[in-house]
Formats: structure tokens, C-alpha cells, sequence
């Protein structure tokens, strides 16, 4: 019997495709659009979530195994963002070339990010020790991000290194262009008060100057209590802030609950690429989250 | 670089002391600057290979401009991060992910586990109902880290009252080529399902009755894996095991050579986003001079089983339904030792089954709830003839406060021969600190 499973293995070995073009495993879908706008057809992607999945509670699942075992380049966000299922899914896959080195391509590391905690202990919630990780709705960050991940590829697959800096020319270009209308569109957005579901908008409030009066989650990751929902009635009656911000996956019931006790308006913005109809790329992300806020800063 | 620094930030301060330009006016301007200092870092990252530190600030102070760029120069100065801190030099920043896990339990049975008698199987250890009252389960201690370019090591230490023991402790390659990874240590084989899992992942209070009556609850010895993952959409995993064979149901000990072999199958893949499946055929043979059950000679025992879960849009956390059914032929080829040495050994040629199926509804993030039954089919020959079939149900709910702690109360109703019936209750916690572990699926 084990000679038929040698016998197998090997035959299966042998048949092992080698296939020319870049294979990039994505964590998250910002990072896959990302990567489509940088390589073109020059790689495939495979999107390991989707927008309304909660990123730091995804489980190590069969079909991400065999996608990760496929991938050349592997591009997650990091500090810790993944540590639940991507060092599972490297572990498991027994793919060596994206354990690290170049075949690893962390979005957090290339950037510097915010709030990284003074104090490291679990009574705080899920705390990242390296800084808050969504880092992708600054869209400045994201160019820097655009530019070392353009350089990987190009690294990776040199034949076509040229081809990859063409197109991050004309991505920079189209980028620049959007940021400059983004901030022009975006200028009754400065000093506004919002509240958030989960800490997950200090790069996008950074950006636009908005300014963050508290959290549903009394700490990270830790759902909202009832007796924590009331203190924040005061303090949003109180304050007067623009708006309730949550990314669409997200469960809306403290949301709901907080808005319709303080008439503050409750919004859903999409956080990743495919988190609403209208964010059907990177650039369609920013058009939809800009829409959303400015609709209730009137 | 220095002194462009100076320069805006001079420039800045005066920008904010004079009297305000329209706010679209100065951002275009500090957008100019940006501009010209990141060309000008860029250009310096080229020249400057060897001041990389310089260029590292640089790349960080155009960073924090970018982001405070429409506040005023107070607020940036709030705003920027200490970024270059080293990430601690001493050598303790080597140290491997240490990973503890701490459990406790309290049992109530209301038949007395000294006279649990299960047809038609032999008690062997971790087969039968654990002591009455508190106990401290299965804590461990889990070191692991990669230990060059080449080798990743866990070591795992399993510690109940006063004795401590290694439950795992191996190496895995890191750079086989072809998706092949070796393994070679102490560690529990991958057949099945449940059997490669630590119990603090599972989700009921104890393991399945055919787990502990084929496996003595997990099997785990030392010896070697290779395990290969095919380059395929749908997920396969091949692989086959070498192990020493001084654990149940291979002999008690002493064993020279390779005692216990194994391959294992596992499929797997997804069905939309909302569906995941795993699927798996593995095969354990032993040899034994002298099992824990008096057997000598050449055991098999098949195993199929098969996970199905379902949640909302794939938040497996958040709530949903993981369905679980696993399946076991033990086939024994040998003989019956008389464990005290008088009666002349018998021969013993037969088939015994097991299976479990459970299904666990997730509530919420919070709160767990799930079944299981249990059953075995005895063999009506042989040393432990019984024509009775031993069965079990299972009741659990589960409230977890955060991924890193739980409590359960489990409720099992055990007819472990024809005359018994055991009501079991169980409350439990588990709780790991350290390292955030990852699990499997």
C-alpha cells in the first residue's frame, strides 16, 4: 500500500505544471486590485477574502492552501493582521519560495503606521504590537506601497521588469490625478468628529482631518456591550459628531442602536475593494468612501 | 537632506504664523513640496547605499508630512511616530513563540469510573472516563520558531497534576522543494481528523469514543512524515508516516525498527464563499509483540472522515454550522496474549467499527452549541466478544469571552455495555496566552 502512495506521489510530482506566469496570493482584496493595476495579465491573482469577511478572524481553509502552494508572491497586509491563519496556511502549503525573502510582500512594513501600542497586554483587547494595520485608506501610503510592490514584481520576474515600471508610471499618474480631486472634494471633511465601530480609520481620518471621538468596541476586537453603548449616548449628544463609521462587514446593530438613540447618522463605508457596489477597484474604493462621508457632512 | 528638512519645516511654521492663504492653496503647495522631497529621497536612496539610515529618516519625515500635511505644524509634531527604535538587539529577540495553554475542568459521573466497563474493547490508557472532580486536563507549554533557513521546531510540553511530559517535539523542512515538507521527531500523526489537533482545539469536552478506544484517545509517537501538497485548485494533500510504534495500538514499548506506518489522503475546497469542505482516507498499520489489549501481530485500522462548514459570507467566527463525521475499521490479524501468562495464547481475526458524528451551531462570536453521538460496533468473537455496541450522546454549550478563552459545559449520556448507563457533566475552561497560535482548519 505504501509503495502505491510512492508510486503516486512521484507520478503526481512529475505531472507538477511549471507555469511561466507570476502567481500572486493576495490576502486581502485592496491588495489584490492593487496588484492587478501593477501587473496587468501579466500575473494572476488570487484573492485569499473578500470585503465583508472579517480579515482577522479567517480560518486556514483547504481551497488557501492549495492557492498559497501555487503563488510566487504572496502580498498581505502583516503587523500581525494575518497571524491567525497565514502562518498556518505557509506552514501547510510547504511552499518555500513565499515562506520569505522576496517571495513575501508585507503592505504594513513598507509604511510607517499609527498607533502602535506603548503597553502590550491582552487585558486591552487585540492589540497589534507593530501598529494598526489597515493602512489602506491612506492614499499616500498607498503609492509608496504601489512602488515597492512594483519593484518586487519587477524583481521576481525581471524578464518583464520593464513592462511593470511602465505601468506604475501610469498608475502614479492616474493615482496622483485622484488624490489631488480626492482632497479638493474632500475639504468639508477637515475637523469633523466621528465615531467608529472597530479602530479601524486612523489612516483614512489622518488623511482627510477627521477627527475620531471614540470606539463601539470598548477595546480592540472586544464586541460592544449595552452598559458601554450608554456612556457613549452622552458623549455623542454631547460632541455632535458627523457620523458612525463602520466598514460593511461588519455587524450594524451597535450602530443602529447608538444612532437611533442620538440621531447621529450611521454610515457603512466599504474599507476593502468589493465592500459596496460602487468599489470595484481601488480608485472606485475612494470614490465610494469619499461619497458616503460627504453625504452626511452636509 | 538635512537642511531641505530645516527648510520646511521653517517654511511651514511661517506658512502657519503669517496670515492663512485659502486652505486648497496651501495644500497644493505642500503637495509641490512633498513632491520635489521625495524625488529628492528617491534620488538619495540611489546614491546614498551606505547612509541608508539618512535616507531611512528621510523616507520617514516625508511619510509623516504626507500624512499631516493639511494640519498645522503643532499637530505634526503630535502626529509623528518614534520610527526608528530598534526592535530590541539583545539576544532574547531570538526567542521562540511560547504558547500556553491553561485548562481546568470539573467532572461529575454518575457511574463510578473505577467500574466503567466498555464491551467489547480492552481499557487502555486515555480510553475511558477521566477522574471525578477538578482536574487540570491537558495544559501545555508550545516553544516553536524557525531555526535556520532550513528547519522550523516545535516543541510541545503537556503537563496534568504533577507530571510532565513531551507531548510533540520536531522539525519540519522549510525549503523542500514541490510543496514536500519532512518532519521527523515526536509528534501526532495526521491521519484523520482530529488526531493531528491538539484537544484545546476541539469542540467538545473529550474526544470521540472511537478516537479513544482505536487510538488511546491520540496517536502520537516518534518517528518521521513526508507530506506533499499538489499544485492544484482543489486542495491535496499526500503523505505517509514512519514511527517507532511504543504506543497504542503498537506495543507498550521497546520496539526496534519501524512499527507503525501510515499514509494518509486529504481533499479539500470550497463551494461559493459560504462553504468549505475537507475529506480525508488514512490507513495506520501496526506490529506489535504485546499491544495495551494483549495483542500480538499486525493491526490496520482505516479511517475516513469528512468536514463540512458553513457561515454567512464566510465569517466562520461570527457564526455558522460545522458539520463532522469520522470512520473507523479496525482489522486485527495475530493473537491474544493472556495477560497473565497461564492460558496459551488464542488467536484473534477480526473487525471492529467506530464512528462519531457532531455538528456545532455557532451563535454568535460568543456563544457555541453543538451534538454528538458516538458509537462503536463490537466484535461478536474473539478475546472482547460482545454482542452489545457501545453508544454515546453528547450535548455541549460553549461562551467564549475572547479567541483566547472559554468555558464549557458538556452533558454526555455514555451506555458503555448493556447494563450501564453513565450521565456525565463536564465544565471546563481553556485559555491560551503568548504567542497568537494559528490554527488549523
Amino acid at each position: 500500500m505504501n509503495r502505491t502512495c510512492a508510486v503516486l506521489l512521484l507520478g503526481f510530482l512529475a505531472a507538477a505544471p511549471a507555469s511561466a506566469k507570476l502567481t500572486v496570493f493576495a490576502c486581502e482584496p485592496e491588495w489584490g486590485a492593487l496588484t492587478q493595476e501593477l501587473a496587468g495579465n501579466l500575473a494572476s491573482v488570487d484573492v485569499a477574502t473578500s470585503a465583508l469577511q472579517d480579515v482577522h478572524q479567517i480560518e486556514a481553509k483547504p481551497s488557501l492552501i492549495a492557492k498559497i502552494r501555487r503563488a510566487n508572491l504572496v502580498v498581505c497586509t502583516g503587523a500581525d493582521l494575518e497571524v491567525g491563519w497565514l502562518p498556518q496556511l505557509i506552514r501547510q502549503s510547504g511552499n518555500a519560495a513565499i515562506a520569505s525573502g522576496p517571495g513575501s510582500f508585507m503592505t504594513a512594513s513598507q509604511v510607517s503606521t499609527l498607533n502602535k501600542p506603548t503597553q502590550l497586554d491582552r487585558a486591552n483587547g487585540d492589540v497589534h504590537p507593530q501598529g494598526n494595520p489597515h493602512v489602506q485608506l491612506d492614499p499616500h501610503r498607498m503609492l509608496t506601497i504601489a512602488k515597492a510592490l512594483s519593484a518586487r514584481l519587477g524583481q521576481l520576474d525581471s524578464a518583464n521588469a520593464a513592462a511593470y515600471q511602465q505601468r506604475l508610471q501610469d498608475f502614479s499618474t492616474r493615482w496622483t490625478a485622484a488624490m489631488q480631486r480626492w482632497e479638493a472634494k474632500a475639504a468639508p471633511l477637515k475637523g469633523r468628529k466621528v465615531l467608529v465601530q472597530h479602530d479601524s480609520w486612523p489612516y483614512l481620518n489622518q488623511w482627510l482631518g477627521l477627527v475620531q471621538i471614540g470606539t463601539l468596541e470598548p477595546k480592540p476586537g472586544v464586541p460592544p456591550t449595552s452598559s458601554y453603548l450608554v456612556g457613549l449616548v452622552a458623549k455623542a449628544k454631547n460632541e455632535k459628531p458627523m457620523a458612525i463609521l463602520r466598514a460593511t462587514y461588519q455587524d450594524p446593530k451597535a450602530s443602529l442602536w447608538l444612532s437611533e438613540r442620538t440621531g447621529t447618522p450611521a454610515i457603512a463605508l466599504p474599507f476593502s475593494v468589493g465592500g459596496d457596489a460602487q468599489s470595484k477597484d481601488l480608485f472606485g474604493l475612494y470614490d465610494a468612501t469619499l461619497d458616503k462621508l460627504l453625504q452626511v457632512a452636509k | 537632506m538635512k537642511p531641505t528638512l530645516l527648510f520646511l519645516g521653517l517654511s511651514l511654521a511661517l506658512g502657519t504664523a503669517t496670515a492663512a492663504p485659502s486652505d486648497k492653496q496651501r495644500i497644493a503647495e505642500l503637495e509641490a513640496r512633498i513632491q520635489a522631497l521625495e524625488a529628492n529621497a528617491a534620488a538619495l536612496k540611489q546614491q546614498a547605499e551606505n547612509a541608508s539610515q539618512a535616507a531611512e529618516a528621510a523616507r520617514l519625515a516625508i511619510e509623516d508630512l504626507k500624512q499631516s500635511q493639511a494640519e498645522t505644524v503643532d499637530a505634526m509634531a503630535v502626529a509623528s511616530t518614534p520610527e526608528l527604535a530598534p526592535a530590541g538587539n539583545s539576544a532574547n529577540a531570538f526567542n521562540p513563540a511560547i504558547s500556553i495553554v491553561l485548562n481546568g475542568s470539573y467532572q461529575s459521573h454518575s457511574l463510578n469510573p473505577d467500574d466503567y466497563v466498555r464491551a467489547g474493547f480492552a481499557p487502555v490508557e486515555g480510553s475511558g472516563p477521566e477522574t471525578e472532580g477538578f482536574s487540570l486536563g491537558e495544559s501545555e507549554f508550545t516553544f516553536s520558531a524557525n531555526i535556520d533557513d532550513k528547519f522550523y521546531g516545535q516543541i510541545s510540553l503537556a503537563f496534568d497534576g504533577s507530571e510532565v511530559g513531551v507531548e510533540e517535539a520536531y522539525i519540519d523542512t522549510l525549503g523542500l522543494p514541490n510543496g514536500l515538507t519532512l518532519r521527523a521527531g515526536r509528534f501526532f500523526s495526521n491521519i484523520g481528523y482530529l488526531n493531528s489537533h491538539h484537544a484545546h482545539t476541539d469542540n467538545f469536552a473529550d474526544r470521540p469514543l472511537a478516537y479513544q478506544s482505536f487510538l488511546g484517545n491520540q496517536f502520537g509517537d516518534d518517528g518521521v512524515q513526508l507530506r506533499w501538497v499538489a499544485p492544484t485548485d482543489l486542495y491535496l494533500e499526500l503523505g505517509m508516516e514512519g514511527f517507532a510504534g511504543n504506543s497504542y495500538p503498537a506495543s507498550v514499548g521497546g520496539q526496534s525498527g519501524v512499527g507503525v506506518k501510515t499514509a494518509f489522503a486529504h481533499l479539500g475546497g470550497d463551494v461559493g464563499i459560504e462553504h468549505s469542505w475537507l475529506a480525508g482516507v488514512s490507513v495506520l498499520d501496526a506490529d506489535a509483540d504485546l499491544s495495551e489489549d494483549g495483542f500480538r501481530g499486525n493491526s490496520r485500522l482505516y479511517i475516513a472522515d469528512a468536514t463540512w462548514k458553513w457561515a454567512p459570507q464566510g465569517n466562520t467566527k461570527d457564526g455558522g454550522i460545522t458539520l463532522r463525521s469520522e470512520y473507523f475499521i479496525d482489522r486485527r490479524d495475530g493473537f491474544f496474549v493472556d495477560p497473565d501468562g497461564i492460558a496459551p495464547d488464542t488467536i484473534w481475526n477480526g473487525t471492529r467499527r467506530g464512528a462519531y458524528v457532531e455538528g456545532v451551531y455557532r451563535i454568535n462570536r460568543q456563544w457555541e452549541t453543538g451534538y454528538r453521538y458516538d458509537r462503536l460496533w463490537a466484535d461478536d468473537s474473539g478475546p472482547y466478544a460482545s454482542l452489545f455496541d457501545p453508544y454515546r450522546h453528547s450535548l455541549m454549550l460553549t461562551w467564549r469571552n475572547s479567541e483566547y478563552s472559554l468555558f464549557r459545559l458538556q452533558f454526555s449520556q455514555d451506555n458503555p455495555n448493556a447494563a450501564d448507563t453513565d450521565n456525565a457533566l463536564y465544565l471546563q475552561y481553556q485559555t491560551t496566552l503568548g504567542a497568537h497560535g494559528a490554527h488549523k482548519f
